[in-house]
């Protein structure tokens, strides 16, 4: 249980970064904690104590094995993941060249 | 095995693969196709409409077929349901296209636009179709990543800034959704929708059920921008290009927020009286407050912006009516209205406000501003825009002849129904000030001042914009037949009744 719930904290560090943080990159690096959190927790649901890996073995066929769903959607995930952290940085850079700062305090031209 | 189903997906995302390729060397090629697939997938998805009724249609993606009733492949679902959002999408995404040929012009790189574009209704497209979990979140992906980046389309200090906002909000949403669907997963071993709701009913654990369900509400709440999670909605929507603010209001925010969340609180979760309650709240909150914010607007987009935020509130808040009667036994019928008019209300939004969205880029396009108070006298120069923006305020603000009288009406004589009166007073009060707010847009537009008197000549929008908007007017009329019996059991009663009925959709898909 205390893996699970080690995820769960480590989603809310990666919030707490995103509201507390004032630099673009580091909000950039704890959007990526929170992505990371929640991988994590998807391959440890699939993970069975003992297991071997999920390929059928004619010898012994009633080995306990690893869930193997899970990884694959984490797999599919993380390249989901890539493309949201490339955007984004592309993002930040363009603002950095506009605005000449990474401050977000700096960066308010919509109000209202 | 409906061989249309998987057209939906590939169709779009082939064309977005061949303007990145080709529109480099050919000219208007990216133009040309985009514009193409668009009418192709209009015409699949009315065929659809047509055909479908109440009969639903899936497809096993790979052949897969279930194993003891347990399905093991990825399923696509189109039910009566589905058609009505793919109609929206490809509708009002044929005309936004149609619309960008002129508008897109002053932008450079047009064809990673148009390709963007094509991704974004491939992804939608995908949303409404999938019927399993996990695919929901990976088309929702790929249909948000592009809007990112259109939303950043104009490259200026705004757009970045708006694009930033709705990254960080919209990433948040995705992992929150993505936790939602992993507890899911850890409880039931499965991510088909269906066989979620199969599994749930031999038991569960009641506080886990409880997360997961915040967890998702959150998380598409956030895609919907419901009122508390609504803040990066009126910056995203209006430093958009116009035809994708059109294509975010009128459709995104329906296809991968407000449609996950009906089909998974009526189809997947068993509809509880405090989820349905939650649901009504923010409903409400986002009906009221987005209509106050919108008053004191003088940038136009800003102002349709707000205004999304109201009219999604009406429709949350109908369905939310419609879960709390059917959780407390009450009248199905009473129930099947609410939901009526939060579906036909849904796609009367996405025909005015797509519109409103289509008139502002048009009045952008010609003065080169978006603040009410440097316009006027705009009526007599360009009079296809003056007229459809007339039609499209008068249909969102609930004038008898136009489609958004019938909506609201079906949905206050709901709440009346059910004796939720405070809920139909508000709705009235609501739709009141929305018709000051848009006479307010209309006056500072169009009348006020006898001529737009500026050094520069203003004449009429190109003909590809004035087509759109007025294609998007009459659909704003014609819409309205929706309300009357003969046309409403074609297109409404099947959505509402595989809603209303919970163990019809799981049935189906479970028993083929």
């Amino acid at each position: 249980m205390i893996v699970y719930l080690l995820c769960f904290i480590l989603f809310l560090v990666g919030l707490y970064g995103v509201i507390t943080r004032r630099n673009l990159i580091k909000i950039a690096i704890s959007m990526t904690f929170m992505e990371f959190s929640t991988f994590l927790l998807f391959a440890l649901i699939g993970y069975v104590d003992g297991g071997v890996a999920p390929i059928v073995d004619p010898a012994d066929p009633v080995q306990p094995y690893v869930d193997p769903l899970p990884q694959a959607l984490v797999l599919t995930a993380i390249v989901i993941g890539l493309a949201t952290t490339a955007m984004m940085m592309a993002i930040i850079i363009r603002l950095y060249r506009k605005y000449g700062t990474f401050d977000i305090r700096e960066i308010k031209s919509l109000r209202g | 095995m409906n061989p249309l189903i998987p057209l939906f997906v590939i169709i779009p995302l082939a064309g977005a693969f061949l303007i990145m390729i080709l529109g480099r060397f050919i000219r208007n090629f990216d133009k040309f196709l985009a514009s193409l697939i668009l009418l192709i997938l209009t015409v699949f998805s009315i065929y659809s409409l047509v055909t479908t009724g109440e009969n639903p249609s899936l497809y096993k993606v790979g052949g897969w077929e279930p194993v003891n009733r347990v399905p093991i492949g990825i399923y696509m679902v189109m039910d009566g349901f589905t058609v009505i959002v793919l109609c929206i999408i490809n509708i009002v995404g044929f005309l936004s296209v149609f619309y960008s040929i002129s508008y897109i012009k002053r932008y450079t790189s047009e064809n990673l636009f148009y390709a963007l574009f094509c991704l974004m209704v491939g992804g939608m497209n995908g949303v409404v179709l999938s019927g399993d979990l996990f695919n929901i979140f990976v088309f929702l992906e790929i249909s948000v990543i592009s809007s990112y980046a259109l939303v950043a389309f104009g490259v200026e200090k705004n757009e970045l800034e708006a694009s930033f906002k709705y990254q960080i909000l919209g990433g948040l949403a995705s992992f929150l959704i993505l936790f939602g669907i992993a507890l899911i997963y850890w409880n039931t071993k499965t991510l088909n929708i269906a066989d979620v709701r199969e599994v749930f009913k031999t038991g569960y654990d009641r506080s886990f059920y409880l997360f997961a369900e915040l967890l998702i509400l959150s998380g598409f709440g956030l895609k919907a921008a419901i009122i508390p999670f609504h803040a990066w909605l009126p910056d995203a929507h209006s430093s958009a290009p116009s035809p994708i603010s059109a294509m975010l209001s009128g459709v995104l925010i329906k296809a991968v927020g407000i449609y996950v969340i009906i089909r998974l609180f009526f189809n997947m979760f068993e509809i509880s009286e405090s989820m349905s309650v939650l649901i009504t709240t923010l409903g409400t909150l986002s009906m009221v407050i987005g209509v106050f914010l919108a008053i004191g607007q003088w940038d136009i987009k800003r102002l349709l912006a707000y205004h999304s935020i109201s009219q999604m509130g009406y429709v949350v808040l109908s369905i939310g009516m419609g879960m709390i009667i059917i959780s407390r036994g009450g009248r199905s019928d009473v129930a099947a209205l609410a939901v009526a008019g939060g579906l036909f209300h849904l796609v009367n939004h996405a025909a005015f406000k797509g519109l409103l969205f289509l008139n502002a880029g048009a009045i952008e396009y010609t003065i080169g501003t978006r603040d009410l108070k440097e316009m006027g006298g705009l009526a007599k120069s360009m009079p296809a825009t003056s007229a459809t923006s007339f039609i499209a305020s008068m249909s969102i603000s609930g004038i008898p002849p136009f489609n958004g009288f019938f909506s609201k009406l079906i949905i206050i004589i709901a709440a009346i129904m059910a004796k939720f009166y405070l809920l139909a007073v508000l709705a009235v009060i609501v739709s009141i000030i929305t018709l000051a707010s848009f006479l307010k847009f209309q006056r500072y537009a169009f009348y006020d001042k006898p001529e737009y008197n500026h050094d520069r000549k203003i004449k009429e929008v190109p003909f590809p914009m004035i087509f759109s908007m007025i294609v998007m007017s009459l659909l704003c009329i014609l819409l309205s037949l929706l309300a009357f019996p003969g046309v409403r059991d074609v297109v409404l009663t099947p959505a509402i009744n595989i809603l209303t009925d919970p163990a019809k959709y799981s049935t189906f898909i479970i028993g083929i």
